[in-house]
This record gives structure tokens, C-alpha cells and sequence, in this order.
């Protein structure tokens, strides 16, 4: 190299039309080998979305039925329903949220509002992401200690806790990414003309942040609605009607798994109703707070 | 009033008036309060955990981590098939998921024509919306039937015989097992590390990515020698939030894997996760039982590696999360 460097030529490869021509048919081969891959893994993804949803439609619709929504669970073989699933659920999933919306809009506006760059804050927020992805079989395990040994049972309001636990870092998250958008010089504006911090924090911040806060909600929602191993070991499941928080409480999700794990036809094919339910709500909540913050951005 | 509106933004966040606004004062320490509050939970957790598995730490010690035996009748019980089922069926689901989450994410950045970006990215997010149980459904009517029938004897014929890594594809084909268990999983993560690629991938400055391509590189090219190395920590940490996430899938996972309480040499073999094992043999456990205590030492010991896992991810996500 050096040497022929020395001999005065151009510095760099020889250059030779047709090795560079076959060079470039390299590459170019390269990147529409690694291109049609990329394609091929988007469509397996959507392959594998799409198979789901089939799935779900035929199994789900042929089972569907004015029973479905209008009878409580049953012995297999004498037509039931999933009426005291859907109901424990709604109850469950509302309360949980009220309950853990407050909370982590508060921990949210902290983390955005007094403690950007403290060290308590960036722990909290630290906490707060683990347990975004925790594992939620131990938010079941831990609310059992907690609450199902001591009080002697399974109880609706173990499950309602169970799933506050879970809204919680769903809603600091959006809550914090929202108010942390609104530019201080609005702050400023608020402060100006002698606000007290708080009014401006509920008036001002949490206004205009509103469909970015309600979008955390519904997500929030949409993730406990599926959730089921944190309520095996709380609400437990009831094939009965209750409605009494003090009492086992039946969910859709328990009430899936526990049919769909059983050898009876009709309970499968029920199984497969509230499969479609919970599906069609979750994806529903999700698109529509996709709609929201799309809207707002 | 003047004073006020003089002050900037940063006496604003730190000085509360002490004028007797007692409103403010409330709402900082309603705020400060539910932030503590936070931390409190998950030490909580963690501590509840600890002691209520502590009967079983005690009984069976340090061998509890590795011992494989699980015998309720004669109540000695040990950690190690289900710890090796949780660590190999998420690890397995990671190099199934990490190529086509960076294919999703490359199309997603690069190639896809902008009006497709916004739908086809939604539908792989939609991937992580659906619930667990409902994968665990679908793997269980719908996979593993499938897997049965057609993949794995075809692999088992194709690759049971081959020098080394045959063993691993050796066995009868069930459809369900730590395989099946690890192809729900990986469908399961796509969605978390295809967005966190897609995120950071956007995040590189375009005057690079001009750069390469004057020069007259390739988009694959563009891809390998500018936004990999730039991006590469992000994308170790993506791949480890997904690794977190596939550790503790718990309902999914209890319906594919097979559950059984042993380790086969085998990928279609049956096996166990820690979350599989706490779901299905929690509900037969007598309260006060060494059993009970012994998976709630389980519990515990999900706890600290998807808590080490996790807490690395974000470790490595810091960049991302600061821009």
C-alpha cells in the first residue's frame, strides 16, 4: 500500500470497473436480502395479530348468545353464562381504577411539578417503572399476605387493591409525560398573576394535559380488564352471584381460566365468548386512547 | 405582586410560599406523600415476600435455589426446575423475538411508506394490549395443536439426528412444552422491544444518516454502520425490558408449557416457570404449609430477577428516557 502510495498513484483501491460493478451488485443484493426480511418479520407480526383476532371471532361469535350476558355461571351442560364474570369485572376493574388513579396522578404531577431532578423524585420514578413491568403474579402474592390472610378469605377487595396496585405506575407514567409537555412559560403566566401553586398545578397544568392524563386512564383500564393472575389469589372466582366486595368475587379473566382449562365442550365454547368480550374491550380502550392523544398531538 | 412576576421558573418550583397558603402546602405533601407512598409498595413487597417465604428458606437453605425436587407428599420442595424453566423459556423467547422486533422496527423507521407507518406500527403495539390469558388461550387451541401436527415432527425428523445440538429436538411431539412456551412469549415481547427500537432508531440525528448516504451507502448499510453503533445501548436495553417482561408472563405460560416438574434435555419436553408453578399450585396449598411458604420463596426469587433485569434495562434506557 505505502509502496504504491510512494510511486505516485491515487491513494486508495485499484480501481477496476468490473470489481467495482460486482462489488455494488453485492451490495445492493445485501440490502434487498435484509429489506425483504424486514417486510417478512412486519407480516409475521401482523400475521400472528391477525390469527388472534380470527381466532377469537369464530370461536368467540359461535358461542355468543342472549345467555352469555343474561345468566350466571352454571354446572357444565345446563346452559350458563358469564352475567356475575362480566359484572364482577366491572366492578373490580371501576373501583381498582378509582382507587389508583388518584394515587398516581398525584405521584405523576410530583414527579413533574416539584421533584424534576431530585433524588427522591428520580427514585420514585425509578420505583415507579419497575413496577410498570413487574411481574403481576406478585402483586397477587403480596396483596394475599396483605390483605387475604389476615382478614380470614378471599375478597373482592383484596382484587380491587390488587388492581389499584397495577393502575398506579400505568397512571404516573402518561400523568408525568404529560405535564412535563406544557411549557413553563405557562407556569410563569399562572404564577404571575398570583396563583397559588396548586391552583395552577389543577387548573392550569392538569386542564391542558387533560386528554393526555384521561389516555393514561384508559390504558390503565384497558391492562387491568385482562389481567388475571393477580386476582386467582384475591377475588379468587365465584360461580355465583356476588356482588359483595367482602366476599369471593368472580372476573372474567378467572372465569375464562378456569373454563377454558376444564373438559367440558360448553364451558370451552363460553371460554371462548369471554375471550372475544375482554379482547374487543381491551383493543377498543387502546385504539380510542390512541384516538386521544392522536388528536392532541 | 411585582416580586411574582419577576420571579423565573426555578424559585418558582422551589420556594412555596410560606405566607400561611395552606392549600399549597397540602397538595405538595399530598403529592410528595403518594410519591413515598410508591416506594413503599414495592419495598413492602419485596419484605412481604421475603418473610412469608422465609419457613421454606429456612427448612430446605441455601439448597432451595438449585434443588429440583418438588414432593408435596413428603413436602421437600426446591427452586431449580422451575428457576431453569423461567430462565431458559425467556432467554429462548428473546433470540426468537430480538430479529424479527429489529425487522419490525427497521421497517418501521426506514422502509415503510410514511402514510403505512402509523396503522402498521399500532397493530404490532396492539400485540402487547391483548391480555395474557387470551395468549394463553390461542397457544394452547390454536399453536400447539398446530406445532403438534406439523412443525415439530418436521423439525424432530430434520434436526433430532444432527451431531451436538440434536438432543435438543429429540422427543414425542405434544405442542405443548418449554418450545411452545418460548414462541408465545417471544410473540408476547415483540411489541415491547419493536418500540423501543423504533423509538431510539428515530431518535438518530438525521445529518448522519445524510452523511451515509452520500457517501452511497445502502439503507442496510446506513442501518449497520451508523444507527446500530449509535443506538446500540438503547437497543441492549429494549431487549432487556423485554426480558423482564418474559420472566414473570405468568397465565399465558401456565397453559403451553406442559407442567411438569423436571428438567428434560428436550425443547418440546414439558416443563414449568416460576409464575407457572405459583398459579397452578397456589389454589391446592393449605394455609400455614412449608408448600405455600416455598412459592412465596418463589415469588420472592421472580422478584429479584425481573427486578435485576429490569432495573439493568433502565439502566441502560437513561439516555433515552433523559431526551
Amino acid at each position: 500500500m505505502s509502496l504504491s502510495m510512494t510511486a505516485g498513484s491515487v491513494p486508495g483501491p485499484r480501481k477496476d470497473p468490473e470489481v467495482a460493478a460486482a462489488l455494488g451488485r453485492r451490495r445492493k443484493r445485501a440490502d434487498r436480502i435484509v429489506r425483504a426480511l424486514c417486510v417478512g418479520s412486519t407480516l409475521i407480526g401482523l400475521a400472528f395479530l391477525a390469527s388472534i383476532l380470527i381466532t377469537l371471532t369464530y370461536r368467540g361469535f359461535t358461542a355468543m348468545g342472549p345467555n352469555v350476558f343474561t345468566r350466571v355461571t352454571a354446572p357444565p351442560g345446563s346452559d350458563g353464562g358469564l352475567l356475575n364474570a362480566i359484572v364482577g369485572s366491572l366492578i373490580q376493574a371501576s373501583l381498582g381504577t378509582a382507587i389508583g388513579t388518584p394515587i398516581g396522578m398525584l405521584v405523576g404531577t410530583y414527579l413533574a411539578e416539584y421533584a424534576r431532578g431530585s433524588k427522591f423524585g428520580n427514585m420514585v420514578r425509578f420505583v415507579s417503572d419497575i413496577l410498570l413491568s413487574a411481574p403481576s403474579i406478585l402483586v397477587g402474592l403480596f396483596v394475599y399476605q396483605i390483605l387475604v390472610l389476615p382478614f380470614g378469605g378471599f375478597s373482592g377487595w383484596a382484587g380491587v387493591v390488587a388492581l389499584a396496585i397495577i393502575v398506579i405506575p400505568v397512571v404516573v407514567r402518561t400523568t408525568e409525560d404529560m405535564l412535563t409537555l406544557i411549557p413553563n412559560t405557562l407556569r410563569e403566566a399562572v404564577i404571575g398573576l398570583g396563583s397559588p401553586k396548586w391552583k395552577m398545578i389543577v387548573f392550569v397544568c392538569w386542564k391542558s394535559a387533560m386528554s393526555g392524563i384521561i389516555t393514561g386512564i384508559l390504558l390503565a383500564i384497558a391492562r387491568v380488564a385482562g389481567e388475571t393472575a393477580p386476582l386467582l389469589f384475591t377475588s379468587l372466582g365465584n360461580n355465583g352471584w356476588a356482588t359483595d366486595l367482602t366476599r369471593p368475587m368472580a372476573s372474567l379473566p378467572v372465569a375464562i381460566y378456569s373454563m377454558a382449562g376444564s373438559p367440558f365442550e360448553d364451558w370451552i365454547a363460553l371460554a371462548w365468548a369471554g375471550a372475544l368480550l375482554i379482547t374487543l374491550s381491551v383493543l377498543a380502550l387502546n385504539i380510542l386512547a390512541r384516538t386521544l392523544l392522536r388528536g392532541r398531538k | 405582586m411585582s416580586q411574582a412576576a419577576t420571579a423565573s421558573s426555578a424559585t418558582i418550583s422551589h420556594s412555596a410560599r410560606r405566607g400561611g397558603n395552606l392549600g399549597d402546602l397540602i397538595f405538595e405533601w399530598a403529592c410528595r406523600g403518594s410519591g413515598l407512598l410508591v416506594l413503599v409498595l414495592l419495598g413492602a413487597i419485596i419484605i412481604e415476600l421475603f418473610i412469608a417465604g422465609l419457613p421454606a428458606f429456612r427448612a430446605f437453605g441455601i439448597d432451595f435455589i438449585w434443588s429440583t425436587d418438588w414432593d408435596p407428599v413428603q413436602e421437600v420442595f426446591g427452586a431449580g426446575v422451575s428457576i431453569y424453566g423461567t430462565i431458559v423459556t425467556a432467554v429462548l423467547a428473546i433470540f426468537l423475538a430480538v430479529p424479527l422486533a429489529f425487522g419490525v422496527a427497521f421497517y418501521l423507521t426506514e422502509l415503510a411508506p410514511t402514510w403505512l407507518r402509523g396503522p402498521v406500527g399500532t397493530a404490532i403495539e396492539l400485540l402487547a394490549a391483548v391480555p395474557s390469558i387470551i395468549y394463553g388461550m390461542w397457544g394452547f387451541f390454536v399453536i400447539a395443536p398446530a406445532f403438534a401436527a406439523h412443525i415439530q415432527p418436521w423439525i424432530i425428523d430434520n434436526a433430532g439426528e444432527l451431531p451436538l445440538i440434536g438432543f435438543l429436538f429429540q422427543g414425542a411431539p405434544f405442542g405443548t412444552g418449554i418450545f411452545t412456551a418460548s414462541f408465545i412469549l417471544a410473540i408476547m415481547i415483540l411489541p415491547f422491544i419493536a418500540a423501543t427500537m423504533r423509538d431510539v432508531f428515530q431518535q438518530v440525528p438525521p445529518v448522519y444518516k445524510e452523511s451515509a448516504y452520500g457517501l452511497g451507502a445502502t439503507t442496510w448499510e446506513v442501518m449497520r454502520g451508523v444507527v446500530l453503533p449509535y443506538t446500540r445501548i438503547s437497543v441492549v436495553g429494549g431487549i432487556m425490558l423485554g426480558l423482564g417482561r418474559a420472566l414473570g408472563e405468568t397465565m399465558a405460560v401456565t397453559f403451553v408449557i406442559g407442567n411438569a416438574n423436571r428438567i428434560s434435555t428436550s425443547l418440546f419436553g414439558p416443563g414449568n416457570t416460576i409464575a407457572s408453578l405459583v398459579a397452578l399450585e397456589f389454589g391446592e396449598s393449605e394455609t400455614g404449609s412449608l408448600k405455600l411458604a416455598s412459592l412465596l420463596a418463589l415469588g420472592f426469587i421472580l422478584f429479584v430477577l425481573s427486578f435485576i433485569v429490569l432495573a439493568t434495562s433502565r439502566y441502560l434506557l437513561r439516555s433515552r428516557l433523559k431526551a
